[in-house]
């Protein structure tokens, strides 16, 4: 297909997308389809939203094409990426037609998400366990601040000792970055909560299985969400730093290759990538939060 | 005024504070909170507590919820130890707290919040406790609002919920700490007669703490002012105000001569407190 199809269809589903978003919104005041994406269109925040792409983009074809600046000339346009991205007959053979592409991008979804939910699982309760007792915070919380500081990078090669070959040490690398990111914030979510709910629990009769699941967890709720949003955006981080230095596959890895290979454009496809795979995963976490925490959501918002 | 209903249950509820003592920190800073605070309170009676802020009124009410315990004295619940120095008292919802900022659990829903004492409990089964929940909230007109979460609703309106979710577990005493402190006038005076009613209607025993002298007046049969740290009863005033009380008492000569009387003690204490306060910032 020809790349400028392709790049018309994704607007579109853009367009849709975003349109489908106020729709719901339209649902509330009784607005037609028509109307309110015109309304959106014509929105200030909308435009202003638009104007940051454009600007980026303009400014990144000013200083790289058209004047060329010194020490961006070596750089691909964003044209030309975007192009050689849409493109079903690749000059470097990675293109969304391209099946190299989709290996790339499943295994760092793979491993990112191995990470994110181990760190989780082992995270969320550490984190409940260090709030919830005094013994077990004294006991760990000198440890993990001692450990938490330590840059993932710097855990490669032990990693790669410990563990049998780098698919596990690049897993554990970006669980360790999550798990401390995680672990924290419930801490600290567990620590915000108002004394006054665990008293009035223990007035009506609550045994100490009941506060942890009626008082800690709900109340932690909050702070372990914006801990999820954080330890999800650090796995990405940590993991295309940990592809780069010791895997086959993944975007971090298709990026360093690419850099060796002199692929400029390929560099840029993976970042983009990236940038989208973040964005969407991000969203999918606050989404469940938001599912679980629908009191929240409607003190903010009304009913 | 009281229900047959109501009479017969103020057999319970008696209270005997004995010679309380209760210091923070004995080794280190030794704060003297109170210091052989007395009281008698009768079952079914309503008990408020006045004196300038951290006279020790919170560490009283603290004692007797159970979240403290005391360095001296005893504390009898209808005659059976309650808190003693050896004994520790724990939290119970034989009395159940009202809290001065509020604590519905705002995860979940006034039904949930209102049901949560008997399910914990296990006094009652989940269709049972959502049965009796929304009697009594029906009763006082919430039931409009039960699948709302807390947040959702007027600090009046969160109160009066509260004091529901209390009443639920029958509670032999109601403990209320500065529950309309953070009220506008209006809200106050529509919580006040909300909380008449709910008494007339009960009679359970209700100890409620204030530094609002004219709401501890109209609201209570006994007014007790409680000195600057170490904090013990200095003076009981007994309100001979009928029930139910009207809004018109306000003004009434016998109201402000008992305003009066509060004042002069209050502010004698309030006084203390602030040169004690300047002492120690010296």
């Amino acid at each position: 297909m020809n790349p400028y199809i392709v790049l018309g269809l994704l607007l579109m589903a853009v367009l849709a997308v975003g349109a489908w978003q106020q729709k719901k919104k339209a649902h509330l005041y009784e607005i037609s389809w028509g109307h309110q994406i015109r309304k959106t269109l014509t929105s200030r925040s909308f435009l202003l939203q638009l104007g940051g792409f454009v600007a980026f983009v303009v400014v990144w074809e000013l200083t790289v094409k058209t004047f060329s600046l010194p020490w961006f000339s070596r750089l691909p346009g964003p044209w030309e990426c975007l192009l050689e991205w849409l493109s079903p007959d690749p000059d470097y053979g990675i293109s969304i037609y391209t099946e190299d592409y989709y290996t790339h991008i499943i295994y760092s979804t793979y491993r990112a998400t191995t990470a994110f939910v181990l760190a989780t699982l082992l995270g969320v309760p550490m984190g409940l366990l260090m709030g919830w007792s005094r013994k077990f915070y004294d006991y760990s919380y000198p440890l993990v601040e001692l450990i938490r500081p330590i840059p993932p990078l710097a855990w490669v090669p032990l990693a790669i000792l410990i563990l049998p070959g780098d698919e596990p040490a690049v897993i554990f690398v970006t669980f360790l970055v999550a798990f401390f990111v995680t672990a924290l914030n419930t801490l600290l979510g567990v620590e915000s909560i108002d004394e006054s709910y665990f008293r009035a629990a223990r007035c009506l009769g609550a045994d100490k299985r009941r506060l942890l699941f009626d008082v800690v967890l709900p109340g932690a709720m909050p702070f372990i969400f914006t801990g999820l949003q954080i330890s999800m955006g650090a796995a990405w981080f940590s993991l295309v730093a940990g592809e780069m230095i010791a895997a086959q596959y993944g975007l971090g890895f298709l990026i360093w290759d690419s850099y060796s290979l002199i692929q400029y454009p390929v560099i840029v496809i993976g970042m983009a990538t990236l940038g989208v795979i973040g964005w969407v995963s991000s969203a999918a976490v606050r989404s469940v939060g938001r599912k679980l925490m629908a009191w929240r959501e409607r003190e903010l918002y009304g009913s | 005024m009281n229900t047959p209903e109501a009479a017969c249950r103020a057999s319970e509820g008696a209270m005997s504070i004995r010679d309380v003592g209760k210091i923070y920190d004995p080794e280190g800073v030794h704060v003297v909170a109170l210091k052989n605070c007395s009281l008698e309170i009768a079952a079914g009676e309503f008990v408020a507590i006045v004196g300038p802020s951290g006279c020790g009124k919170s560490t009283l009410l603290n004692t007797i919820a159970g979240f403290d315990g005391l360095t001296s004295g005893e504390i009898l619940l209808d005659g059976e130890p309650l808190a003693t120095v050896d004994k520790d008292p724990s939290p119970g919802p034989d009395r159940v707290v009202v809290f001065q900022h509020g604590a519905l659990f705002p995860w979940k829903t006034v039904l949930e919040n209102v049901t949560y004492g008997p399910v914990a409990q296990g006094a009652m089964s989940e269709e049972a406790a959502n049965k009796r929940a929304q009697e009594m909230l029906s009763r006082v007109g919430l039931n409009d609002i039960e699948t709302s979460y807390p947040g959702q609703l007027s600090s009046g309106m969160q109160r009066r919920v509260e004091i529901i979710r209390a009443l639920i577990n029958n509670p032999k005493v109601l403990l209320l700490d500065e529950p309309f402190r953070a009220m506008d006038t209006v809200t106050k005076s529509a919580s006040h007669q909300y909380l008449l009613e709910l008494y007339d209607a009960t009679g359970k025993t209700i100890f409620f703490i204030t530094h609002d002298l004219e709401e501890a007046i109209f609201l209570a049969d006994k007014v007790l002012v409680m000195t600057t740290r170490p904090g013990y009863i200095k003076k009981t005033l007994q309100v001979n105000l009928p029930r139910p009380r009207q809004y018109s008492m306000l003004a009434s000569e016998e109201f402000l001569a008992m305003k009066a009387q509060l004042v002069e003690a209050v502010h004698e204490e309030a006084v203390k407190a602030f040169e004690a306060g300047e002492r120690e910032m010296a």
